[in-house]
Order: C-alpha cells, then sequence, then structure tokens
C-alpha cells in the first residue's frame, strides 16, 4: 500500500515537474515581454529596459536555459519569481486562489447536487415528464458555450434590472462592490448579489453534466440484479431504488465530483474573465496578454497540481465508498 | 469430402455473394428511426447547407463594408442587419460558421483517428508501449489546453488554420483514448483477438483489423461529440483571440465582437449565439442517436 | 392438501412477443416443483411473473394465486407484503444478486426487518443464525463481510439464506446452480433441501438441467417456447414420456454412467423465436414423429397418465428412445491402444501469476500458483479431456501451451517442438499444425465480419490462393450451407457459431485441435449435434484433440483419456472407461459422485461424497497434499499417522493399473458413480 502511493506520488511528480517545466520553456519561447516597454511613452531606453527584464529573470538576451534553471531554482525554494509589474507572483496567485475558491465551491456544489437529484429522478421515471425535459435541457446547456452562457447572463441581467427590478439588484462585475458603505449586512447582500449571475455561469453546465451521467449510472444500476434481489425481499419499489441503486450509482458519481473540483480551479476562466472576478482564471488569459512568463508557469504548475491532486482524491473517494475497490 | 459437397463448393465459386443486411444499414436504419436522430441529421445538413451555399444568395461578401450602414437592424438590405464596421452580419456569420464546421470536423477526425490508434496500441500491448504512452495521455491531460493553445497563437496566423486545427485536435484526443484503451484490454481478451492471435496473424494487422473495427461504434460516436467540443474550445479561444486570426472570422470571433454591443444593437450577438447553440446541439443529437443506434440494448434510445 | 400456490393460463407478452403462453401449475407446501426447459422456453420469465417482477412493458394476463389471494393486478402494497414473506426467489447469479456496497449480514438483516418489527439488532443475530444455518463457517464473522469476498458458492447460500429469512411458503430457484461448479451445486442444492427442511416450504426449480431435476424434484413441467408441453410425476417423464421433446432431450444429454461410445441423438434444428412461432405444434418442425396434422393446430395438453399430460398428438405412440433419425457414425468403444507418435508432451508444467489486490490502490499480495507441475501427454489421433472445476488451472494449462512459449518451468513439446527452442519460421508451422475451438461461439468470431472473412483469415495468413473453393468446402465439412457465406455471425444460432468456429480451426488441415470448452455454452439438444460433429471428424481427419471442460458427462462421451486437474495439479489421469467406473483419487470420486444422473431411481439411490468447503486460494495451496482440507479419507477412514504424510508430502501421479495413475498416497480404487 505505502509503496503504490509512494510510486503514484512520485509518477505525478514527475508529471508536475515536465508540465510545469514545458509551460515555462513553451511561454518563455512564444511570449515577448519585451514588447510591453514599446507602446510606453516615453519610450525608455534599451538599457533600462534590458536591466529591467534581467531583474525580472525576463531578458530574452539570456539563454533560454540560463533563466529557465533560475527559475527552476527559486521554484524549489517555492518562489515562483516576480510578474511583469515586478510583484511576486506567490502573493498574487495566493490572493485570486482564495477568489476562485470562493466562486467554484458554491457553483460546483449547486451543480453537482442539483444534476445528481435530477438525473436520480429522471431515471426512476425513464420517460417520465421530467426525464424528457431534463433531457431536452441539459442538451441545450450542454450545447451553449460558457461565453456565450455568460453573456446571455449578462444581457438577461441588464433586462431585468432595468425593466423588473428597476435597480442594480444582479450585479455582473467584480467580487465586490468598491467603497461600499454598508454594515456587515450590506457587504454580505452586495456580495451575494455578485455571486448569483457567476454562480448560475458555472453551476448551468454542471447540472446538465451531472443530471446525464447520474441518470445513465442509475439506469445501469436499475436492471442489475441486486435492485431485483431488493424487491425480491419484499422492499418497495422507492426503498429498493433509494437504498440499493442509488447508492451504488453514486459511486462513480461522486469520483467524477472529485475530479470536477480540481479541473474548475483553472476552468471557471471564462466565467471570471467574463464576470471580472480576479481569480486564477482570469489571471491565466491576462497573463498570456501581458507576456508575464513566470504567472503562466506558476498557474500551469497549479493547474497541473489540481488535477492530479483531483485524481487521487476522486481515487480516495472510489476506495472509500466502494468496498470492492478498497479491497 | 463426398461429390456433392465438391459440386457445392464449386457452385459458391461460380454465384455471386448474396449479402445479407450490413451491419453499417442495419444502424443506419435505427438512427433514422428515433426521433432525435432524424431531426439531428436534418438541422445538422440544414447548417451546412446554409453555411456553404448561403453566401451564394447573398449580396454581400464577408469582407465587404456598407459604410451607409454601420451597426443598423436587420432590413431587406442587410437580412441580420450589419456591425459597428458596416460588415453585413448575414455574410459573417455565414462565413463564421463555414470555418467553425471545418475546423470542428476535422479536429474531432484527427483526434479521434489518434485516439484510436494510441489508446489501442496502448491497450493491446500493455508493458513499455502502454506506460510510455499512457504516461503522455497524461502529461497532455495535465498540460492546461487552453494555456497552450493560447500561447501558441501567435502562430495561427493568417491562412495558418490547419495548424490550429492540428493543435485543437492534440489537446482534444486523451479522454477517449484513455477510454480505447480501457476497451482494447477487453477486446484482446475477446476470443476472437485470442484466435486471430493463435492463428498466427501479427499484432499490428490484428489491432487494425479486429482491435480498432469493433471499437468503431465508439469511435464513431466520439467523433461526433467531439465534432461539437471542437465548435466550442474554438468558441472559446477564438473569444479571447487566441483562436482564429483576422480577417478571418468564426464563431468565436464574431460572439466577442457582438457580445460588446449586444445591449444596444442585439442581432449583432443573437444570430450568431442561436446559430451557434443550434449547430452543436444537432451534433450532439446526432452523437446520441448514433450512440443507441450502435447499442440497441442500451435502451436508451428505445421507445 | 390444498395447493399453496395455483398458476393458471398465465400469459406474458413483450409487445407482440408472446413469451409465456398459456402456463398452469400448482405446487403444495413440502412440493418440488421443477420446471425445465433450454434457454427462450419462457421458464424464466414465468417466475418472474409470479413474483410480479417483470420490467415494465410486460403484459401479464391470467391468474396467480397464493393461498388463493390473486396476485395478478393486485396493488403494489399488497405485493410488497407477500414478497419476500410468503414467497421468495433465488437468482441465478450470485455474484451479482447481492448489492456490493452492504455488508451480507447488513442485507440478510433487512430482509428480515421489511416483513417482521424487530430492532437492528435481532434482525443482525436473526441473519447470523440463517448464515449458521445455510452453512457458512464462522457466520458471525462473514457477517460482517462484503460480497465481493464471498466465493460464488457462498453468496448462493448468502442469498438462500435471504430467501427463507421470514418462513416463506413458496421459494423460486432461478437456475440456483447453473453458474457453479459441480461439486459447489452439489453443497448447494443440500442447503437448499435443508432449507426447505426448515420452513416447509414449497419449492420451484427452475433449470435447464434435467440431472439437477432427477434428484430434487417430486414433479416436473417441462416447457417450449413458451408452453408447457410435459407435465408430471418425476418417474412418469424419465421413464414414461409422452412428448417427442422430453424423448430428444433426455436422449441428447451425455451420461457420466455410460461407458463406451453411444452416438448422442441431437434435437435437429433451433428452438423457435417467441416472435415467429411455427404454425401447429411449435416442436413439429423438429420432430421425428412430424406428420401433416402437427401443423394444424397446437395440441393442448393431453390427459396421458394420472396427473401426466402431453402436448402431443401422436402421444399414444411415443416413447423413451425412439429410432433416432440423426444418429452419429458409430465409433464402438474407446480406443485401447494408445497410438505411437506424441503430437503434445507436457512435463511439469509450471505458471505462476502475480497476485495483485484493490483496483484503485493496486498492490502486489503474493503469487497464485495456477499450474503447479502437470505432466501429460497426447497420442496421434487420441482424444484427451482435461476436466477440473474453476481454479484447477486447466485454462492456464491451455494458454500456456497455446502461447507457444517457453514455460516459467517445465517443458511443452508440441509435434515434435520444444517450446523453448522455437525459431520464427517453427512457430508459424506449429500455429498452423495447432488450432483452438473456443467456449463462446459468438466472442470467438469476429461479429464485424461475414463468415466468409472469417474463414479466409487462417487461410490468408498462412498464404495459399483464392481461399473461396476452401470455404465452401469447410462450411459443407461442418454441416453449414456453402452459400451462408456471406452472413455475419449472429445471423447464425449458436450451434451453427460453434461450427464456423470448428470449421475456422480446420481451415488449414490442422493435426492437433484444441477444445477449449467448445459446446459448455450451448443448449443440450444441441451440445450433442456438435458432439458428433466433433466426434467425426477426428475419425474422418485423423486429428488429435486437446478437450478441455467441466462437464465430465461430455469428457467422458468424447474422449479416450482423461485428466482430472485440481488447485494447479493433476489428481488423476487414465483411460476414460477405468477412471469413470472406478476412480482412486478422493476428488476424482467426489467430482463424479457430484454429478446428477437424468435418472430419478439412480438419484434417489445415490450415495453422494460432498466436500467441505471452498476451493484454497490458489495463492497459498495447502501443505503436502492440495486436496487434503476438503478429503473426506483425509477427514474420515486414515489414522492420524496416515495423516501426516499427507500433510507433509506432495504426492506425485503414481500408477493404478492400466493406464490409470492418481496422485494420492491412500489411492483406492472405488466405484461412484
Amino acid at each position: 500500500m505505502a509503496g503504490f502511493l509512494a510510486r503514484r506520488l512520485l509518477n505525478y511528480a514527475v508529471l508536475v515537474v515536465v508540465a510545469a517545466s514545458s509551460a515555462y520553456l513553451l511561454a518563455a519561447t512564444a511570449l515577448d515581454p519585451r514588447s510591453n516597454y514599446a507602446d510606453r511613452t516615453p519610450k525608455p531606453p534599451p538599457a533600462v529596459v534590458d536591466a529591467q527584464l534581467t531583474a525580472l529573470n525576463l531578458n530574452d538576451k539570456t539563454p533560454l536555459l540560463q533563466r529557465y534553471a533560475t527559475w527552476a531554482g527559486g521554484v524549489l525554494h517555492g518562489d515562483f519569481g516576480k510578474t511583469v509589474a515586478g510583484a511576486p507572483v506567490n502573493d498574487d496567485l495566493e490572493r485570486r486562489m482564495g477568489v476562485t475558491f470562493r466562486l467554484v465551491v458554491l457553483g460546483l456544489f449547486c451543480g453537482s447536487l442539483l444534476g445528481v437529484l435530477t438525473g436520480a429522478f429522471a431515471a426512476a421515471r425513464q420517460y417520465g415528464w421530467l426525464d424528457r425535459l431534463s433531457t431536452g435541457l441539459s442538451f441545450v446547456v450542454l450545447a451553449v458555450p460558457v461565453v456565450v452562457l455568460a453573456n446571455m447572463l449578462i444581457l438577461i441581467a441588464a433586462w431585468a434590472n432595468e425593466r423588473v427590478f428597476g435597480r442594480q439588484v444582479l450585479l455582473v462585475s467584480g467580487e465586490y462592490s468598491d467603497g461600499l458603505t454598508a454594515g456587515f449586512w450590506g457587504h454580505v447582500v452586495d456580495r451575494l448579489q455578485h455571486l448569483i449571475l457567476p454562480t448560475i455561469s458555472l453551476s448551468m453546465g454542471l447540472i446538465a453534466v451531472f443530471s446525464r451521467y447520474q441518470r445513465n449510472m442509475m439506469l445501469d444500476v436499475l436492471g442489475a440484479d441486486f435492485v431485483r434481489t431488493a424487491r425480491a425481499k419484499g422492499l418497495s419499489r422507492r426503498q429498493a431504488l433509494v437504498r440499493h441503486a442509488l447508492r451504488t450509482a453514486l459511486i462513480p458519481v461522486a469520483t467524477y465530483f472529485a475530479f470536477t473540483f480540481g479541473a474548475l480551479l483553472t476552468g471557471a476562466t471564462f466565467t471570471e474573465k467574463i464576470f471580472g472576478w480576479h481569480g486564477l482564471g482570469e489571471q491565466l488569459i491576462n497573463s498570456i496578454f501581458s507576456n508575464d512568463v513566470n504567472t503562466v508557469a506558476a498557474i500551469s504548475m497549479l493547474a497541473a497540481v489540481a488535477v492530479l491532486c483531483a485524481s487521487l482524491a476522486s481515487d480516495l473517494l472510489h476506495a472509500a465508498l466502494d468496498p470492492r475497490v478498497r479491497a | 469430402m463426398t461429390l456433392s459437397e465438391e459440386e457445392l463448393a464449386e457452385e459458391l465459386t461460380g454465384g455471386a455473394l448474396t449479402r445479407a443486411p450490413s451491419r453499417t444499414r442495419v444502424v443506419a436504419g435505427r438512427f433514422f428511426r428515433s426521433t432525435q436522430g432524424r431531426i439531428g441529421f436534418a438541422v445538422l445538413a440544414l447548417m451546412f447547407l446554409l453555411a456553404f451555399a448561403g453566401p451564394l444568395f447573398s449580396p454581400w461578401t464577408y469582407t465587404d463594408k456598407d459604410f451607409t450602414a454601420f451597426l443598423q437592424p436587420p432590413s431587406a438590405r442587410h437580412w441580420f442587419g450589419t456591425l459597428q464596421t458596416g460588415s453585413d452580419v448575414f455574410a459573417v456569420t455565414l462565413r463564421g460558421m463555414q470555418k467553425s464546421l471545418v475546423v470542428g470536423l476535422l479536429a474531432a477526425l484527427v483526434s479521434t483517428a489518434l485516439a484510436a490508434v494510441v489508446g489501442a496500441f496502448a491497450g493491446y500491448f500493455l508493458g513499455w508501449t502502454d506506460r510510455v504512452l499512457s504516461w503522455v495521455t497524461d502529461l497532455l491531460l495535465v498540460l492546461p489546453a487552453f494555456l497552450v493553445l493560447a500561447i501558441l497563437s501567435p502562430l495561427f496566423g493568417p491562412g495558418q488554420w490547419p495548424l490550429f486545427v492540428v493543435m485543437l485536435a492534440l489537446f482534444l484526443w486523451m479522454v477517449t483514448s484513455k477510454i480505447v484503451r480501457g476497451m482494447a484490454i477487453s477486446v484482446k481478451e475477446r476470443e476472437y483477438v485470442q484466435a486471430a492471435r493463435y492463428m498466427g496473424v501479427p499484432p499490428v494487422r490484428i489491432i487494425f483489423r479486429h482491435v480498432i473495427p469493433n471499437l468503431s461504434s465508439l469511435l464513431i460516436v466520439d467523433a461526433t461529440l467531439n465534432v461539437s467540443s471542437a465548435i466550442l474550445t474554438e468558441t472559446s479561444l477564438s473569444y479571447f483571440g487566441f483562436g482564429i486570426q483576422p480577417p478571418d472570422v468564426s464563431f468565436g470571433t464574431l460572439i466577442a465582437d457582438g457580445s460588446k454591443t449586444a445591449v444596444y444593437a442585439p442581432w449583432t450577438f443573437w444570430f450568431v449565439a442561436g446559430l451557434l447553440v443550434v449547430t452543436v446541439l444537432a451534433v450532439n443529437l446526432v452523437g446520441d442517436a448514433l450512440r443507441d443506434a450502435f447499442d440497441p440494448s442500451s435502451a436508451r434510445g428505445a421507445r | 392438501m390444498s395447493p399453496v400456490l395455483e398458476v393458471s393460463d398465465l400469459n406474458v407478452s413483450f409487445g407482440d412477443v408472446r413469451a409465456v403462453r398459456g402456463v398452469s401449475y400448482s405446487v403444495s407446501p413440502g412440493e418440488v416443483l421443477g420446471i425445465v426447459g433450454e434457454s427462450g422456453s419462457g421458464k424464466s420469465v414465468t417466475s418472474a411473473a409470479v413474483m410480479g417482477l417483470l420490467p415494465p412493458g410486460a403484459r401479464v394476463t391470467g391468474s396467480v394465486r397464493l393461498h388463493g389471494r390473486e396476485l395478478i393486478g393486485a396493488p403494489e402494497r399488497a405485493l410488497n407484503s407477500f414478497r419476500g414473506r410468503s414467497m421468495s426467489m433465488v437468482f441465478q447469479d450470485p455474484l451479482s444478486a447481492l448489492t456490493p456496497v452492504y455488508r451480507v449480514g447488513d442485507q440478510i438483516a433487512e430482509a428480515v426487518r421489511v416483513h417482521q418489527r424487530v430492532s437492528k439488532e435481532t434482525a443482525l443475530i436473526k441473519a447470523v443464525e440463517l448464515l449458521d444455518l445455510v452453512g457458512i463457517p464462522h457466520p458471525s464473522e462473514r457477517a460482517l463481510a462484503f460480497p465481493h469476498e464471498f466465493s460464488g458458492g457462498m453468496r448462493q447460500r448468502v442469498v438462500i439464506a435471504m430467501a427463507i429469512a421470514n418462513d416463506p411458503d413458496v421459494i423460486i430457484c432461478d437456475e440456483p446452480t447453473t453458474a457453479l461448479d459441480v461439486t459447489v451445486q452439489a453443497q448447494v442444492l443440500e442447503v437448499l433441501k435443508r432449507a426447505q427442511a426448515k420452513t416447509g416450504a414449497a419449492i420451484i426449480m427452475i433449470t435447464h438441467d434435467l440431472g439437477v431435476v432427477a434428484g430434487f424434484a417430486d414433479r416436473v413441467l417441462v416447457m417450449y417456447a413458451g408452453r408447457p408441453v410435459e407435465v408430471g410425476p418425476v418417474d412418469d417423464i424419465y421413464y414414461r414420456m409422452r412428448m417427442p421433446y422430453t424423448v430428444g432431450l433426455l436422449g441428447s444429454i451425455p451420461r457420466v454412467d455410460r461407458d463406451g461410445r453411444q452416438p448422442l441423438v441431437p434435437i435437429d434444428g433451433n428452438p423457435p423465436s417467441p416472435a415467429a412461432l411455427p404454425p401447429g405444434c411449435p416442436f413439429a418442425p423438429r420432430c421425428p414423429m412430424r406428420i401433416d396434422a402437427c401443423e394444424e393446430s397446437e395440441p393442448p395438453l393431453f390427459e396421458v397418465g394420472e396427473e401426466h399430460g402431453a402436448a402431443c398428438i401422436r402421444w399414444q405412440e411415443v416413447g423413451p428412445r425412439p429410432p433416432g433419425r440423426h444418429a452419429a457414425p458409430g465409433e464402438g468403444v474407446h480406443l485401447r491402444v494408445r497410438g505411437e507418435r506424441t503430437v503434445l508432451d507436457v512435463r511439469n508444467l509450471v505458471k505462476d501469476y502475480p497476485l495483485f489486490k484493490g483496483a484503485v490502490f493496486k498492490r502486489r499480495v503474493g503469487t497464485v500458483h495456477a499450474v503447479a507441475g502437470v505432466s501429460f501427454d497426447l497420442r496421434q489421433g487420441e482424444t484427451l479431456g482435461l476436466v477440473g472445476e474453476s481454479g484447477s488451472g486447466k485454462t492456464t494449462t491451455l494458454t500456456e501451451i497455446l502461447e507457444l512459449a517457453a514455460p516459467q518451468e517445465g517443458g511443452i513439446v508440441v509435434l515434435g517442438h520444444d517450446t523453448a527452442r522455437l525459431t520464427r519460421s517453427e512457430r508459424r508451422e506449429i500455429r498452423r499444425d495447432m488450432q483452438v475451438v473456443f467456449q463462446d461461439p459468438l466472442a470467438s468470431l469476429d461479429p464485424r465480419m461475414p463468415v466468409h472473412d472469417i474463414l479466409a483469415e487462417p487461410l490468408r495468413t498462412h498464404g495459399g490462393g483464392d481461399p473461396r473453393r476452401r470455404i465452401g468446402e469447410l462450411l459443407a465439412l461442418v454441416g453449414l450451407d456453402p452459400s451462408h457465406a456471406a452472413r455475419y455471425p449472429q445471423d447464425f444460432s449458436g450451434g451453427q457459431r460453434q461450427r464456423i468456429g470448428i470449421a475456422r480451426a480446420l481451415a488449414l488441415e490442422p493435426r492437433l485441435l484444441v477444445l477449449d470448452e467448445p459446446v459448455s455454452a450451448l443448449d443440450v439438444s444441441i451440445q450433442a449435434g456438435v458432439i458428433n460433429l466433433l466426434d467425426s471428424l477426428r475419425t474422418r481427419l485423423g486429428l488429435s484433440y486437446l478437450f478441455v471442460a467441466h462437464d465430465l458427462a461430455v469428457v467422458r462421451h468424447i474422449a479416450d483419456r482423461v485428466a482430472v486437474m485440481y488447485l494447479g495439479r493433476i489428481a488423476e489421469i487414465g483411460q476414460v472407461d477405468t477412471v469413470y467406473n472406478a476412480p482412486g483419487h478422493p476428488y476424482t470420486q467426489a467430482l463424479l459422485s457430484a454429478i446428477p444422473l437424468p435418472d430419478p431411481a439412480r438419484e434417489r439411490s445415490r450415495e453422494r461424497i460432498l466436500l467441505e468447503g471452498d476451493l484454497p486460494s490458489p495463492a497459498n495451496p495447502p501443505t503436502g497434499c492440495r486436496f487434503r482440507t476438503r478429503c473426506p479419507k483425509f477427514r474420515a477412514e486414515l489414522t492420524d499417522d496416515e495423516r501426516r504424510l499427507c500433510v507433509a508430502v506432495e504426492p506425485e501421479v503414481r500408477a493404478l493399473g492400466d493406464d490409470q495413475g492418481a496422485a494420492c498416497h491412500y489411492a483406492d480404487r472405488r466405484e461412484v458413480v
């Protein structure tokens, strides 16, 4: 067991190292931080630019491998270097992780819970109205990319604020209003107002995915012999469904849940960017625009770690829920 | 062997082979019997027709600018209205749709083929082949695809969209490949593969003759669903300016432009968004109906 | 005594397909009714309909009365209160009948608590008692285990425990032993008898195995194409049958108690599909006694004796063993003199597998000694039957031979070539001369290839010009219409598919044919035809067969010599009739005695040697003799001094007589069948 875990973690470490290194090398080759200085007025003298870039370990006149070595040395000590603006990447990402976390937790929770419930009920009454409705809706939702969905939500919110509420109820930009002078509850309400739309944007897709998944798992299990055994014992259909079918069908779904969580840490990119939340995903896009090599590499590494942790967590969860796997 | 048996054999060589209904026909029959299959197929065909034949009927091309009409609502002159630049929305939308459809189809095709080959080899040979291929698969899964594609976006300059297709495909195949690998392992244990092995058929030929064809239902369904994910990924990338580069247009670039003016000029956003959703929806419907047609035992599509 | 369960004129249809057509029967308390039929005869649908557990979409008409109360159309709530309390069920596949995520004790306790108002603790105590009753060792510990930690036989005991938890009046057993090995089957049948004695319930035993029913049932109902075609007391059905189908079924079963090679009498054709029934008597197209009147209308169940009914208009002329129309060419007795040339020689073959545990955290926990020193040889023109239960290592032995690679230990010589020193071209050569036929006829044919391509594959692989002519020959050789070459495997019935598999194996005119359970997936009536085909092909083409099977009766029928395997070793080997008539190894004795005979009178008088417990794990076999932990001789007959040898020294195969050897220190030939 311990040996197995150790081997697996080692494999993960190698994957992370390779992924982060290739992301760094790719970013350092393809991105051009020097161009950031080109548009400045007055144009800084080349020597100053060089000095600044060298200080940030971004100078393309330094050989790539040397820059890589400097960067890797820093990473080994837990230092991801500096952003193009000169601030430490670590501080910036730490703050942003919190933002992303707040957004993702709620979205994932709503999405998976509603999805699982819908899927389970739909499967219990296959071809019933709920099944047809949820199947149809998830098809539609899955066909809408987040960038379109988010923009639609913004348009709808603008319309609703104007025509229905008559004031700004659904707020479409940022995590909270700057310079708000209201009590504690005022802040809470303000934050909630900001949360509603991004949460919907995140969870819509998740509801669709989870409900389809749960429904299919449930249908697989419904035909299983052990559900028939449960009925033969004298359990009613509902009891057999809940105690035997649902419990068993939840195992793969729970596993999938853990996996989604890891993927979402950077996967909320579009939602964050469009709704102006200063999270990791938003920074991913910004850093490419601003040629911020160190941030790009740091986020890649975080993403890799998140995905691997999620896959490990989903396996652990699987083992915890399923005695066959645990054995 | 008796004389009559000889004669029978003789007859066979002379006579033409009468074919029983082939699997393809059976599947096609089931596919077109399902409502969603019919609807999905019809809508998709309509979309293709619109994208490729539609421009012939429009007086405007996607590069034309009408300097007498900036950001005008739909009218007889401009069916879908105009953009801020004076471009005809109908013309650019169809052009974007062409690009998105072609990119989506090709990317799906390439990625599914890649997934089939990598997965089948890993699953059939196991051992070191598997370890190496699985490791590469894992690595690509771990790398944030969006980020890599975004960084590489300057390479996809004008006219370079085939490269974009390849890159897109490179980040779409991993999950399918893992599934294919798992199924290849089980197909390998199937007796008809064992039979071929014990007959002395070389392994690579077994993979291409027995393993991959027997996963074809999964692969076809997956290719279909990959079309929609390729279109969606392309849209998201292009939305942020990392995909198709101007002057070329795609769904993504159009939605990005449209969303800025959507509040006061809804026609710049909703036509594109609507067509995109309908296209992807149709592709998904076709994929789902195909899955049911291939696997009637799943009964998900049974009535 | 009034019947507990009365079924009259039960009909079940799925859409337009009538799966069950007018089934009527009744059972009294303590009575065992056997329902016998081949696959597709509607026997399982009947029982699901009685339990009210048919999938939605099934239409049921007729009447099912439990203690006089009508169940068809009864409210769901009433049915729930009957299920598990008055009427319970044991399913075929014990591996999937238990919910994988709950402990077995809890699952039994749940069955108790559904119908009895008792506390959780009381229910658990009751569950442990039930586990004890069905013969699970250390019941209080095992109650805490999960289903996957039980063997198939033990799981089936758990299901039985669940079925008798509320002292039901009727227990419906749907093929309860089909998925089990024959010695485990004997144990489980014994448990069922015990359960019946405890509860006094009526048992409805649904099976395809005429042997199981012979010893177990009081009355038998034979089903064909969704209808009962003969019903009556067990002796009448076996000795005084009046329906040609019953005659055919009994004639097509290979018997473990008959020596010499009497050809089996297969039933012609295939069972009809419920969707396309022939007009008139559904059996008419396959019936050797068919007259034109048979096709006019479906015969009712005629009263042919006391409580004995048969659905045949010519029942008066029907009796046991009518002249068979399809008798295979008789071969006489088994070869007594062994051939000169050795085609396959296996010496001290050893194969270990690493044993992994856990699906997520896969880790090696030991080594499975799947084959631990097996030796046998096969001569030209001979058939060697390799028999054993699951876990005996017979499949591993077979795979090792087919791989043509150097074995881990020991040696394999195929057609004069040692597999450890094969060049590429020699291996190719052997692949041509040694062919294999697999168990599952559908799985062994690529579903995406028409038969023509399937048969052409070996021909193309090993060169040769236009294969079409040869394909026609091959199809004719195995008794198929050559014009069917364009069809796909799924267009054929099971027996026909197996014939295609055999044709493929014969394509290159091999000398050695390895047959891996070639008939075990087929219905009895079909199986006989394939066995006869294999038998005649061997003589005509001068083949040698290595025939791997778990069914000892089939092996007795086709093999010249037999090797019995237990836990990776050969327990006994020798000439078929010698071994079957007087087996020397206690395991062979137990195995043979566990096989139920389709002969009620003999079944009633037979003394069974029951083995205790499960097969030990091949990862951790007992010291000395591997069989000693379950050996009846070791347990009951030997003295402590004698036992010491069994514990310390692993016995080698020693000659007991002319071509018979057993790996037992105290081998003692004894008649058991």
